[in-house]
């Protein structure tokens, strides 16, 4: 029984079973059925030195292959500051639990109120929430509260130019909740407009749902989205790359209700999939159906400036089935990375990433046409990703640059092909990619 | 040291930066390109900081939080563990960092080779055929396991069953998981000892029941003895039973939820596999299943080919997508180390130290704290408040106090089937001198709530600050920088 | 000890209905503000909406507690008191003073299953 992580030595459970008057270990399990005890060991691997498992790791990590990326669809390859990673593992952050005991707290309290004050600067929206835990997640908590704020109206829209894996989870919760979720069809690579106003006519939408960048990489006008939404008293609900929102039209600019989306534009590594980070904004107006946790601003008794949970009766916790949640906890630490990011960036960092970022795809996206290997598939206006039709086959794209050492060229429609260039990505990977691209 | 209580914002002066870019190289694209219509207005209020600004700034705040490596948290149903730090090294690799998530499976087989250890790991441990490590957290592996149980009635066209068991003494979570998931909650009522009440339940299965959910031991800390009764009568009426991995940890070694019935069940990576709680997440929450379940599992599925590879599955009668990718990869890197570093050799004594610790506080203190269940607990046990109840002193004043002794305060006001609940759960990693010097501070509250109850009430004294105004909070909801009066 | 006045209509959730001609002014008994300690906010319906006997039509909040409106009368909301919605604490003030919404009463039998003060006052006794 003697491991690093428990400090019982035999004597120690000795003075303690006397205590508690039972003779030993198992006997804490006597109320256990005897046909459910386990009486073997797991069939577990053996114990691991650190030697051991540092080994084990570097060999499994020798399968993976890294890549250059020039892929994005909902995962971004931006430059990190090193700072970000030193400070969120302090174990303060670290190894704290959710600021339930405010007194001890105020570390977490105080940059979740930062992440807040942030996000709802890029969003223009009043309210934040302390983060979601992704912004496929976000985007389906943002449909709940549509059909939560709209009473009986249980009809909510999405567009089908919304990235497909956050379609897919909307889906899956609408399902279940028992939402109806009717997808807007795509006209040119945008949401159909027209179409839009000739489903609101029923007049039971609680919500629309669209995106900017869409799933092509193309910046959606949506110019009297909002007005023919609100005139059939539905939300507009608009999901947005938070980075980019240091230089697009903001969701409130458009006269959105909630926004939502990942955070993990904001410098946060890949790390295949997770953990990012989604956040929730919405007006003052909706701030009661916001999900989540929410810090607000107050005074101890001695008057100094604190920080604290509020609005705490919409929880689970408290109103168990009538909480229009279930969520119990946020993505904390995650939150507190793309806090210290945005504070690093800082609102000329975050615009320098996106001229940067602007310059690389347009210069590529120039350039590949310039192959004659593909053509324009919607001539519209993007940031750092697009979509252009393949006049390769598509799998013969892909496999060259993956023998190349590069990850572009995600089909997004069949034969047409994403890329995107972040600020990370030099003009001479770039010329790299072209040139495996001028091969095939 | 020197209190410190400065927003970011206000360390903000106009010229400064913390970052820096390489030149660009291709500025003849220019995004003021970008037509004005789709551009915003203003600049958003972003801080302009250096980079040490920074650095002291968070160093500073971090001095104002409590985490386990700080001290003693017994705070219960958290499982706050050591996070041993051998996690946080492997999980930092670059060779796993670097991931993107749609990078094709063949250039990412050491990644999925340890979701699929660790998936296997898991099945192993909770006596269940397979998980997803898809869902992102408790509360969402609840809500995916809630979904696999309907997508189960669905896929059978038994489309009436849209009700769910929950005990009284359950999480919140349980009941709003089942109202988002679209079921209706039935409470089951809870025996004097603490247990569920067979017969209260039985009269309440037929055939509109979907399942129901249980967490086993308790959130009282109690074994529930007629689980395989309980077991028996759900399967019987055509329910299935659901797992709530939340108190998981007494039973690593000892017994497992799928040999006592139960079909379904989350674990949260961030309890009882030692991953840290990060302030509130990242956390994680694998759901497992029984064998007939498999195909309900969220998409995309992670599997290993006859070649030993690993690939992606699409199930077509899978319940749908429940995340973007495949859940939170870093959390998994972190958990499979921890199983690793215990093995079979170690993994076993989990439970068994745990509930040793949670027995030994119980006993030390029930003298002077009001025990209502008298019983041998699992990892955690509830207190009813102070056994004197003539002081006025409440629980809360006693959580608050504890925080001056340099404690977290235990969970309190929960369960709810007690107006004082306080609720501790030690863990496994605590020494016994800790858990001593923790028992002389419990004791020396009680005694100081009758001696000096004003000292408790107004308590905490010694804390970066004190007591807070919620009800201003909550009235006058101040969420962000600009609506703070400067 | 909460104070109980004569002549409203008083449910067991702990509303209380006061009756002027066609019209019900509904608000929270003195019983029910007191368990719920410092009101934080009101949640009302809109005029117009249509309420349920037995139906919930909101809910009251304090910091760490939750408690739905449950409207003792079915009908029409012609007013809510928008004074709550800055002002939640007049209901821990005055719970009697403070009516949360007027309703046009649809059906005046249900009145009938509601308790006088008497029998009110008995129940929160219990």
């Amino acid at each position: 029984m003697n491991y690093k992580y428990f400090p019982h030595t035999e004597a120690d459970i000795r003075h303690m079973l006397e205590r508690i008057g039972v003779r030993s270990l198992d006997e804490l399990y006597a109320d256990v059925p005897e046909s459910v005890l386990l009486k073997r060991d797991y069939d577990l691997p053996s114990s691991l030195s650190e030697t051991e498992i540092r080994d084990y790791f570097r060999r499994l990590g020798e399968k993976n292959r890294s890549l250059t990326i020039f892929a994005g669809a909902g995962a971004y390859d931006h430059y990190a500051p090193s700072v970000i990673s030193q400070l969120i593992s302090r174990a303060e952050f670290l190894t704290a639990y959710t600021p339930y005991q405010p007194e001890i707290s105020q570390g977490t309290l105080q940059y979740i109120f930062e992440f807040q004050s942030m996000i709802s600067e890029l969003t223009g929206l009043e309210c934040t929430n302390a983060s979601m835990y992704d912004g496929t997640t976000a985007a389906a908590e943002a449909m709940l509260m549509a059909v939560a704020a709209g009473k009986k109206k249980n009809r909510v829209l999405i567009s089908a130019t919304v990235h497909p894996n956050t379609l897919e989870v909307v889906s899956t919760y609408a399902k279940f909740h028992g939402v109806q979720l009717d997808v807007i069809p795509a006209c040119d690579g945008v949401t159909d407009k027209g179409a839009m106003e000739q489903m609101l006519e029923a007049g039971d939408v609680a919500g629309v749902i669209v995106c900017s960048p869409n799933k092509y990489g193309i910046i959606e006008d949506f110019t009297g989205f909002a007005d023919a939404i609100h005139a059939k008293k539905g939300l507009f609900i608009v999901l947005a790359d938070p980075s980019a929102l240091a230089v697009l039209k903001t969701p409130a600019e458009w006269g959105a209700d909630i926004a939502c989306g990942d955070g993990q534009t904001l410098g946060m590594p890949l790390n295949y999939g997770g953990p990012y980070v989604g956040y929730l904004s919405c007006t003052k107006d909706l701030v009661r159906k916001l999900p989540g946790r929410i810090v607000g601003a107050t005074t101890d008794v001695d008057g100094k400036r604190a920080f604290v949970l509020t609005l705490q009766a919409r929880e689970q916790h408290i109103r168990r089935e009538k909480a229009n949640s279930n969520i119990c906890s946020n993505q904390s630490l995650m939150a507190l990375y793309v806090t210290i990011y945005m504070a690093l960036m800082g609102k000329q960092g975050l615009r320098e990433v996106n001229e940067m970022s602007y310059s690389g795809a347009h210069y590529l996206y120039e350039r590949l046409l310039g192959t004659g290997k593909f053509e324009v598939l919607y001539d519209r206006p993007f940031l750092k990703e697009f979509t252009l039709r393949s006049l390769l086959p598509v799998e013969a794209v892909q496999q060259k640059l993956l023998d190349n050492g590069i990850f572009g060229g995600i089909e997004v429609e069949k034969g047409c092909l994403s890329f995107c260039v972040t600020e990370k990505r030099t003009k001479e990977e770039i010329d790299k990619l072209v040139a495996v691209i001028e091969e095939v | 040291m020197k209190y410190y209580d400065k927003l970011i914002f206000e360390l903000s002066k106009e010229g400064r930066k913390g970052y820096t870019l390489p030149e660009n190289r291709m500025k003849e694209y220019a995004l003021t390109a970008l037509p004005d219509g789709l551009k915003r207005a203003d600049v958003p209020e972003l801080p302009e900081v250096s980079e040490f600004d920074v650095v002291r700034h968070y160093t500073n705040i971090s001095n104002k939080n409590f985490g386990v490596d700080t001290g003693f948290y017994p705070l219960g149903s958290c499982t706050m563990k050591y996070n041993p730090k051998i996690n946080e090294e492997i999980c930092s690799l670059p060779a796993f960092t670097g991931l993107h998530p749609l990078q094709p499976a063949v250039t990412a087989q050491g990644a999925l080779e340890v979701y699929y250890n660790l998936s296997r790991a898991l099945a192993e441990i909770a006596g269940l055929a397979e998980f997803t490590l898809n869902p992102f957290a408790g509360a969402h592996g609840e809500l995916t396991g809630l979904m696999i149980m309907r997508q189960y009635h669905i896929k059978r066209g038994d489309l009436k069953r849209t009700k769910v068991i929950v005990p009284d003494s359950a999480h919140g979570t349980n009941p709003a998981s089942a109202a988002v998931c679209g079921l209706t909650v039935v409470e089951v009522k809870s025996k004097p000892d603490g247990r569920i009440d067979v017969d209260d339940l039985k009269p309440l299965l037929d055939d509109t029941i979907a399942g129901i959910m249980m967490t086993n031991p308790n959130t009282l800390g109690l074994f529930e003895t007629e689980v395989l009764e309980i077991a028996k009568l759900v399967h019987g009426c055509g329910g299935l039973l659901y797992y709530d991995g939340a108190n998981l940890n007494p039973l690593l070694g000892k017994c497992r939820p799928g040999d006592m019935g139960f079909d379904i069940m989350h674990i949260n990576l961030h309890k009882t596999f030692s991953t840290p709680h990060g302030g509130g997440g990242p956390g994680s929450g694998p759901v497992g299943v029984a064998k007939a379940l498999v195909d309900y599992l969220p998409n995309p599925q992670v599997r290993k080919a006859d070649d030993g590879t690993f690939y992606l599955h699409r199930s077509e009668d899978s319940l749908g997508r429940i995340s973007g990718f495949i859940g939170n990869f870093g959390v998994m890197m972190r958990a499979y180390t921890y199983i690793l570093s215990l093995g079979k050799e170690y993994i076993k004594y989990v439970g068994p130290l745990a509930t040793l610790n949670a027995n030994y506080i119980k006993e030390s203190l029930k003298d002077c704290y009001y025990l209502p269940i008298e019983s041998v607990c699992k990892h955690e046990f509830v207190f009813d408040g102070l056994k004197d109840k003539s002081t006025g002193v409440t629980t809360l004043d006693v959580a608050k106090r504890l925080l001056d002794y340099g404690y977290h305060a235990p969970t309190i006001y929960f369960p709810l089937l007690f107006h004082q609940s306080i609720m501790i759960e030690p863990t496994e990693t605590e020494s016994l001198e800790t858990l001593d010097e923790f028992i002389e501070v419990m004791r020396k509250v009680a005694k100081e709530a009758i001696e000096c109850p004003d000292e408790v009430k107004t308590a905490p004294h010694n804390t970066p600050v004190r007591r807070l105004d919620e009800t201003t909070a909550a009235k006058h909801p101040i969420l962000r920088y600009r609506d703070l009066a400067h | 000890m909460s104070k109980v006045i004569e002549g409203l209509y008083y449910s067991e959730s702990h509303e209380w209905v006061k009756v002027e001609g066609a019209y019900g002014y509904i608000g929270i008994t003195d019983y029910a503000q007191h368990a719920l300690g410092n009101i934080v906010y009101v949640d009302m319906p809109d005029v117009d909406d249509e309420v349920e006997k037995d139906a919930e039509f909101g809910a009251v909040e304090s910091v760490k507690a939750a408690s739905d409106l449950i409207s003792p009368v079915s009908g029409k909301v012609v007013e809510v008191n928008e004074v709550l919605e800055d002002q939640p604490e007049l209901l821990n003030q005055d719970a009697y003073a403070n009516w949360i919404i007027k309703v046009e009463l649809t059906d005046t039998t249900d009145l009938d299953s509601l308790m006088d003060a008497k029998a009110y006052e008995a129940t929160c006794k219990e």
